[in-house]
């Protein structure tokens, strides 16, 4: 296999702590080197290497979400693996776990396998999450030992929350056993029927119902109620797309118990507000929704703190044609592979001063440890060569239009973000390079 | 972390963050989808062309939109709100076609975007639109670019409604229509009363009448009247107790409990009849001047008796019959703002043609 040289950047690697000028020599789809400019020059020359130049660049571990809905097998007419993964690749992602809502669920071997087949040509490595339940229908368990084997990372029923207690504390307990984590999609949805954003004065006006806090909160307390029970095992639970104060109160609270829960949060959601739902924009609707502006300054402070262990994008395509309806038909959800690392840029790092490092952190170490996925975000001699490179002083206007994903629904079209992905590598594979 | 970083924090993240891009179609500036969208004046122009409306003679105003195309797209049932709108249009002259959900592709399944270009193919001007969704015009304008009535959404808006009860409120008062718009209703207090949580015709008279100078009083249980009602806007105030709300009413409207769109809310009617219906006794007693309206359909017997309904408090048929006025003066508003009356001419406007993409893509899609 080839050989490339990636000389003269910025190398940010939270996972070795680096943040120095290295440079980067990558071979047979593992990092080979990574030394001070200068020093790779013979080694790169007897591997025969391309050479890239990445002066002024930053150099990083390929970032990772653990949410993604990549809609395939099923409905390929919203997205497919390839085109997922393709946008992924655009938006200097280089894994991606995607979520088992698809058609049929997701809840068995062959179709954790067949998402992983070569055959369906992705530009990143696809990690499937399995179904937490047969069918996501939260009455039996799914073979999670299996489902492991054949190369799931967690299980999961996003979109359809494990609402029986019974059931939810059998998967904590089975997962542990396995060694996955368990993912919640934190929702009591017989306080959600009928509703299409936030509940509050906002919904009162356009005359929508709203989802009140309590719905995402309640449940997350009761979750880590049953995971205290479980205490003494090795119950992992990660709460999906976190969205309110309230929640991350109680993921504090249960962290300095000693519980062993992560969590994430989606850009849109320290980002926008349900403000952004304006006269029923349906690319503002999402769930969980866009919440208040208190619930988005929570989610910003849990990221600087440290209480908020990841961003994760929950991309979540639609057709046009799906989102072109009434407010409250529309299906939720928003594409968000693209935009996720220059509106993180702009916020966190020009605006709130947050380091690059951390910054990577956020969207490649922690994503990666947190669902054990080895040699993946990370840098060090040995991991796979999945890169990303982008020029972080760079400025330009994200157009939905342009997007790689089969869909568009994105609320961002037209806005301004930093930091331009120039290149990105996936196991030493150029999977995009900037025009 | 430690205060003054999370300080620091607060004042950052109150600093204005890039707009969100509002989907791109515009929605004509004809349209009327909310009351907000109208200003003081905007009011006091379409009451005097109601008053001008109504008081023309017959066959010169029967040629001002003379064989203009009007659609009327009734996804809700209604007798009111649709013959209202019909007998406008055709006061001034216009063809118009009736599209309701049943007998029309809609049963088929054809989307509320797609039926809005099919009746624009169809040569229509104006869509009056009736729908079970809040919000649903928003989306007909943005998808046909012609001007839409709304004519009542899910739980959002009825202006229409709102305005119509302006000129009956006016009316009954013995106030002037031409009064400057913000002075219109100034010293007024006006309780509504009932099912606000899933009235339209609520949220359109709480968000219009403050800004013509009254005061509005909610009242209701609070299953049917969260206190996040009164966050709507100024001059709204929330009075539980209906005698006490009477009391200080010039005007008392009374509204349906809306069975079709209560979901998990419980009303026990017998003690909702005993503290919130509008009877003869009470009515007496609380508000012996007060204005008594309903914007229909009335569920006698319960949020009012005959008694009162049937009153000499009573200007509910006068609602009605406004209704004709004021939407004859928001479709002539929408298809010809500033046309005079076409009684001179001699032979009706062609039907102009339309060119086929007025509208953007929304959402940049």
């Amino acid at each position: 296999m080839s050989a490339m040289l990636i000389r003269g950047g910025q190398v940010v690697d939270p996972s070795a702590g680096v943040d120095a000028r290295r440079d980067l020599l990558l071979k047979d789809g593992r990092v080979a080197a990574m030394e001070p400019p200068g020093k790779l020059a013979a080694a790169a020359k007897q591997a025969d290497a391309e050479i890239v130049e990445a002066g002024g660049m930053v150099v990083a571990p390929g970032l990772v979400d653990i949410h993604v809905h990549l809609r395939e097998p099923g409905q390929g007419y919203k997205e497919t693996i390839a085109t997922g993964t393709a946008a992924a690749a655009a938006g200097g992602f280089t894994t991606v776990c995607a979520m088992p809502n698809t058609v049929p669920v997701n809840d068995s071997v062959e179709t954790t396998r067949w998402m992983q087949s070569a055959e369906r040509n992705p530009s990143a490595r696809v990690f499937p999450i399995a179904a937490a339940t047969r069918g996501s229908m939260g009455e039996a368990l799914t073979e999670y030992g299996s489902l492991k084997a054949a190369g799931a990372v967690a299980v999961s029923d996003d979109g359809k929350p494990i609402l029986g207690e019974a059931i939810m504390h059998q998967a904590l307990a089975a997962a542990a056993r396995a060694g996955l984590p368990v993912i919640q999609h934190a929702e009591d949805t017989r306080m959600t029927a009928g509703c299409s954003m936030n509940a509050g004065a906002l919904a009162f006006r356009l005359g929508l119902r709203g989802m009140p806090v309590a719905a995402e909160a309640g449940l997350v307390e009761r979750d880590l109620r049953l995971l205290a029970e479980l205490k003494g095992g090795r119950a992992h639970l990660h709460i999906a797309h976190l969205s309110t104060a309230a929640a991350l109160d109680a993921v504090r609270r249960a962290r300095r118990n000693g519980l062993h829960v992560t969590c994430e949060v989606a850009p849109h959601h320290f980002v926008l507000t349900e403000s952004a739902v304006g006269e029923y924009n349906t690319n503002a609707k999402m769930n969980p929704p866009l919440r208040a502006e208190s619930d988005r300054r929570a989610m910003l402070e849990g990221l600087l703190d440290g209480s908020i262990d990841c961003i994760a994008t929950d991309h979540a395509p639609h057709a046009t044609h799906e989102k072109e309806q009434e407010f409250e038909r529309a299906p939720n959800g928003i594409t968000g592979l693209e935009s996720a690392l220059g509106l993180t840029l702009e916020l966190l790092h020009r605006k709130h001063k947050v380091s690059l490092s951390r910054l990577i952190t956020l969207l490649s170490t922690q994503p990666a440890n947190l669902l054990n996925l080895r040699g993946r975000g990370s840098l060090v001699v040995g991991a796979f060569a999945d890169v990303v490179i982008f020029d972080p002083g760079a400025e330009w206007i994200f157009r939905a239009a342009a997007t790689r994903s089969k869909s568009s629904n994105t609320p961002f079209d037209g806005w301004a973000m930093l930091g331009r992905v120039r290149m990105t590598l996936s196991e030493g594979r150029v999977v995009y390079r900037a025009d | 972390m430690n205060f003054a970083k999370a300080k620091e924090l607060h004042r950052k993240s109150g600093a204005a963050l890039p707009s969100v891009a509002v989907p791109a179609a515009p929605v004509c500036s004809r349209s009327l989808l909310s009351v907000t969208s109208l200003g003081v004046e905007d009011v006091s122009a379409i009451l005097r062309l109601a008053t001008l409306l109504e008081a023309e003679d017959p066959a010169a105003r029967a040629l001002r939109l003379a064989h203009r195309r009007v659609a009327l797209l009734f996804y809700e049932s209604s007798t009111r709100t649709r013959t209202s709108f019909e007998l406008a249009a055709k006061g001034l002259g216009a063809d118009t076609a009736l599209i309701s959900s049943q007998s029309s592709s809609i049963e088929k399944g054809e989307s509320l975007k797609d039926t809005g270009i099919t009746l624009r193919a169809l040569g229509a001007e104006c869509i009056i639109l009736r729908h079970l969704s809040s919000g649903a015009p928003y989306l007909l304008a943005q998808a046909t670019g012609l001007p839409v009535l709304n004519a009542g959404d899910g739980m959002h808006e009825h202006p229409s409604q709102a305005l119509l009860d302006v000129r009956t409120m006016l009316l009954a008062l013995g106030r002037p229509q031409d009064a400057p718009g913000a002075t219109l209703l100034h010293g007024i207090t006006v309780t509504i009363v009932g099912d606000i949580l899933h009235s339209r015709v609520a949220r359109s008279n709480a968000l219009l009448l403050p800004r013509l100078g009254a005061r509005v009083v909610l009242c209701g249980p609070p299953a049917l009247l969260p206190d996040v009602a009164q966050e709507l806007g100024p001059g709204i105030t929330i009075e539980r107790d209906f005698d006490r709300a009477l009391g200080r009413a010039e005007v008392v409207m009374m509204l349906r409990i809306q069975k079709e769109r209560l979901t998990g809310v419980h009303i026990d009617l017998d003690e909702y009849i005993l503290r919130y219906q509008l009877q003869r006794e009470r009515l007496l007693a609380n508000g012996p001047r007060a204005i008594v309206m309903h914007p229909g359909p009335m569920i006698r017997g319960l949020e009012i008796t005959s008694d009162v309904a049937d009153g000499p408090q009573s200007v509910i048929e006068k609602q009605v019959q406004n209704g004709v006025a004021i939407r004859m003066a928001l479709i002539q508003r929408a298809l010809a703002p500033e046309q005079p009356p076409k009684s001179l001419r001699a032979a009706p406007k062609p039907i102009p043609r339309r060119s086929s993409t007025p509208s953007r893509k929304r959402g940049g899609s």
